[in-house]
């Protein structure tokens, strides 16, 4: 079969070339996409936000284990510490019985002041790389 | 001053606690209309409201009366306990709180769906959260039993028959909206209960030349064990790894209690959700400052050799012992009010959160099954809200009763060995997988239950395996972590696949709009 003649009125051949403007630069993603997505990048950022508060935790916790767990330990090493009266008070009762509620009170406190502070410096930071 | 006029003091004050919670509840109701508010009082409660919840809730008989008894008969190494039920709080604060409210779940199992996407895991944790509510509940209601025995002499069933009703009539008619006020009132009113009648007694304690507890039991090596830690046993090591036990129990128990997570979900996001957390520890902490001052005037008052007053009730029959007279009687009749208002709070949120799940697992599918869509959700949970209180009301019925706080300490202990791991690493490691999250629960929930049973059936005497066995949790936890992580690490291909979007929906503050994810 052999090609069709072109026809009279068919436009003049012209050569294509690299366009003058400069390549138009690819659309930002903004880094929730990333997040929602789950890239690579966005697992970054949120393994990054993880990492700092589960070490926020894990201070608290240790802290908790040694507070609580040393006492008993301590009770059982020294058997002097059992009975010690401080004016008159017996200071294991007063520890356990009364001490310990605000000194955990205040250690709460702190985490929840450092995780808000943790999780705004997150947010601040994906809106401004969004 | 005739036992008679005791009788009517407590009686008044104990109906005056049942038609407060009923009339609250009722002034609620008005507000309660979608199945949302059902569940999680639509999820717009402030955090002051709900911390005065959470500890009304959380506060039950077994720490507004058997802590006190523990103390009373132990001494100091039973000042652990409410250390414990507060130090909970701490991790549930640091480690799941927000978290968990971020995760959009209305309960445990919903959580273990989100989380695992897998329904056998789902109905696995729901079996638990229903067991261990029914083992919460059993105590509660033969308490309320014997404590109205012990104020009036009417026979267990009355007070049994008393918090059932009203608290099947206030879950099931108005759910959590309703709730969540009354439980918020009955915060202030068990620590009210408990601390007027506390600073009387010490200022009368005091006036007297503060008496030691020697002078009356008789000085001598029992108070010695008595007043220290660590000296009960004739084996010192037992009693540290009792103490060591008791603390695990408790602070991870705390986590995985039924009625305490699904409170969680009723914030409206997560910092307001750690918010909450801070406050509860505030509120039960200042709680449990008055506990070990009935435990301790017990043993002046009430002297162990005679007495024939059950430790769970040395809290109810101290102040009719210390002042005889009027103000003695009606002392105890504001603490026998404040005791029930503890059962009710506690049983009303176990119920609310039991008949949740079983509304939503069991009834819901049948239903739908059975009329073809035609039943409301609103009806399913009504109708759960009955089976959840028939069965420990029948156990209660049917079964010796061990103990307020014993009890409740168990289903720490199961709690812990179970749900607290399933949440603690589904919240924290993504390699958890679905076959090792449930082996866990499995292997975790098996040993914490045989133990349980031989404890309460068989009860061994005293030895390394007796002690083992009523204080699971320090070998449970750990067999059912380690159960969890090696079945995970050998089944990497059963690894949820969307666990990097429930992650980022789990950890990523509510400033960042994830349009996936909410």
């Amino acid at each position: 079969m052999r090609p069709l003649p072109p026809p009279d009125d068919a436009p003049q051949r012209v050569r294509v070339t690299s366009s003058r403007r400069a390549p138009a630069a690819p659309a930002r993603r903004p880094l929730q996409t990333e997040l929602d997505e789950q890239t690579t990048l966005g697992e970054v950022y949120v393994r990054g936000l993880m990492g700092a508060q589960f070490r926020l935790a894990a201070s608290i916790i240790v802290v908790g284990v040694l507070g609580l767990g040393g006492l008993p330990l301590l009770f059982w090493i020294v058997p002097a510490t059992r009975s010690l009266r401080v004016l008159d008070w017996p200071i294991a009762w007063l520890l356990v019985g009364v001490v310990i509620y605000p000194v955990t009170v205040g250690v709460a406190a702190y985490y929840v002041r450092r995780a808000d502070r943790i999780e705004a410096d997150f947010t601040e930071m994906v809106e401004q790389q969004s | 001053m005739s036992d008679q006029d005791f009788k009517a003091f407590a009686v008044v004050a104990i109906l005056l606690v049942c038609a407060a919670t009923l009339v609250v509840g009722a002034y609620g109701l008005r507000f309660s209309r979608t199945t949302s508010d059902f569940y999680v009082a639509s999820r717009q409660v402030g955090p002051g409201r709900n911390a005065s919840a959470i500890s009304g809730e959380y506060l039950s008989a077994a720490s507004f009366l058997g802590v006190a008894g523990l103390i009373y008969e132990n001494g100091f190494d039973s000042l652990w306990f409410p250390v414990g039920y507060t130090a909970g709080y701490v991790v549930l604060l640091v480690l799941v709180a927000a978290p968990l409210r971020r995760s959009g779940a209305y309960t445990i199992p919903d959580f273990a769906e989100i989380r695992m996407q897998s329904t056998g895991v789902r109905r696995m944790s729901a079996a638990l959260v229903v067991a261990i509510g029914w083992l919460y509940l059993l105590p509660q209601f033969q308490g309320a039993g014997l404590s109205l025995q012990s104020v009036t002499g009417w026979p267990t069933w009355v007070g049994t028959v008393i918090v059932v009703l009203v608290v099947v009539l206030g879950v099931a008619a108005g759910g959590m909206r309703s709730i969540t006020l009354v439980q918020a009132m009955q915060y202030w009113l068990k620590l009210c209960a408990l601390a007027i009648p506390a600073f009387v007694l010490l200022w009368l304690w005091k006036s007297q030349g503060a008496p030691g507890p020697q002078e009356v039991v008789g000085a001598g090596e029992s108070l010695r064990e008595w007043y220290e830690p660590l000296t009960r046993s004739t084996d010192e090591p037992l009693s540290l790894y009792s103490t060591y036990s008791t603390l695990m129990a408790l602070c991870l128990g705390t986590m995985g209690l039924p009625h305490v997570l699904v409170r969680f979900y009723t914030n409206p996001d997560g910092p307001a959700a750690r918010r909450t957390t801070t406050v509860v520890i505030g509120l039960i902490g200042m709680f449990y400052l008055f506990p070990p001052i009935y435990g301790v005037l017990g043993r002046v008052y009430l002297p162990l050799d005679g007495a024939e007053v059950a430790a769970d009730q040395i809290v109810l029959q101290l102040p009719r012992a210390a002042l005889p007279g009027l103000t003695g009687e009606l002392l105890s009749a504001i603490l026998a009010g404040g005791a029930f208002a503890a059962f009710l709070s506690t049983a009303s949120g176990l119920v609310i959160s039991i008949a949740g799940v079983i509304a939503q697992d069991v009834l819901r599918p049948t239903l739908q099954r059975v009329t073809a869509g035609d039943s409301g959700l609103i009806q399913s949970f009504r109708l759960a809200t009955v089976i959840a209180v028939a069965v420990p009301v029948a156990a209660a019925v049917f079964t010796a009763p061990l103990g307020l706080a014993r009890t409740v300490n168990l289903a720490f202990a199961i709690a812990a060995s179970t749900l607290a791991p399933l949440l603690l690493l589904g919240v924290w490691w993504r390699r958890l997988s679905t076959t090792g999250a449930f082996a866990g629960l499995l292997v975790g929930g098996t040993l914490a239950t045989i133990a349980t049973i031989v404890t309460v059936v068989v009860r061994p005497e005293n030895s390394w395996l007796a002690t083992a066995l009523s204080q699971p949790a320090a070998w449970c936890i750990p067999a059912s972590f380690a159960t969890s992580v090696i079945v995970s690490l050998l089944t990497p291909d059963r690894i949820p696949s969307g666990v990097s979007r429930t992650m980022a929906r789990l950890h990523t503050p509510e400033g960042v709009e994830l349009s996936s994810v909410r």
